[in-house]
């Protein structure tokens, strides 16, 4: 399937894209990420250290288990810093 | 209830003056501004991105949540983005209710989510360079007294 892919703040800057459409098999948020970091050093480079990258399926937060289902656009970002 | 998002500023009096304005039911009103500091006096700007899809609803949810849980009359969030100069406005958040404790807890209430789950992300721009400012353990941590 194809999923729209977006990117916020540090993790835009290291995968050096805003966002791009990606074709996956990918079951999972997680299955998703080892794809992309299996794929290019870039993409190694902004999920090394997942406890500080959040991610967000249609706009909602989720857990990186969650199951990417009928998602349209998933994205991720660090821990927010609003306020 | 409203939820603003937006690049320009805005002026706190003003805002809180809507809020009352016509309504003698309210005897309690609080108000937060958020302002970009400067302690150590090498910070050119802050520099605020968000995620726009997602920003207005992330938002209007914790407006919600604190609505389903204090009695409030009123309620307001603005939050800015793009680059803002030391001194300049943030954001704000203002509650109105009939009694102060309400319009306390809930403006505090919405500070604590806005802090965490709203999807803007800081980056400042001092002297030296440019960083982006790391969320803090104690801003997760606050979540959890709710």
């Amino acid at each position: 399937m194809k999923i729209q892919v977006v990117y916020f703040a540090w993790v835009r800057e290291r995968i050096g894209v805003p966002k791009e459409t990606v074709e996956t098999e990918a079951l999972t948020v997680a299955d998703l990420v080892a794809e992309l970091v299996a794929r290019e050093e870039r993409y190694a480079a902004a999920f090394v250290d997942m406890s500080v990258v959040r991610v967000a399926l249609d706009q909602a937060l989720v857990a990186l288990d969650t199951p990417l289902g009928e998602t349209r656009e998933i994205a991720f970002f660090p821990p927010m810093t609003g306020g | 209830m409203s939820v603003r998002v937006q690049e320009t500023d805005f002026n706190v009096g003003e805002e809180l003056a809507k809020l009352t304005s016509d309504r003698v039911d309210i005897g309690a009103l609080v108000s937060f501004t958020g302002l970009v500091r400067d302690v150590t006096g090498d910070l050119e700007a802050l520099e605020l991105e968000h995620y726009p899809a997602m920003t207005q609803s992330a938002l209007e949810k914790i407006e919600a949540e604190a609505i389903a849980r204090w009695d409030l009359d009123a309620s307001l969030i603005i939050h800015r983005y793009g680059r803002l100069e030391p001194g300049q406005q943030i954001m704000m958040v203002a509650t109105a209710s009939k009694h102060r404790k309400a319009a306390f807890e809930s403006a505090d209430f919405l500070m604590d989510f806005l802090k965490s789950r709203a999807p803007f992300w800081k980056k400042e721009h001092g002297l030296e360079g440019a960083e982006w400012v790391d969320a803090k353990e104690a801003d997760e941590d606050a979540l959890k007294r709710w």
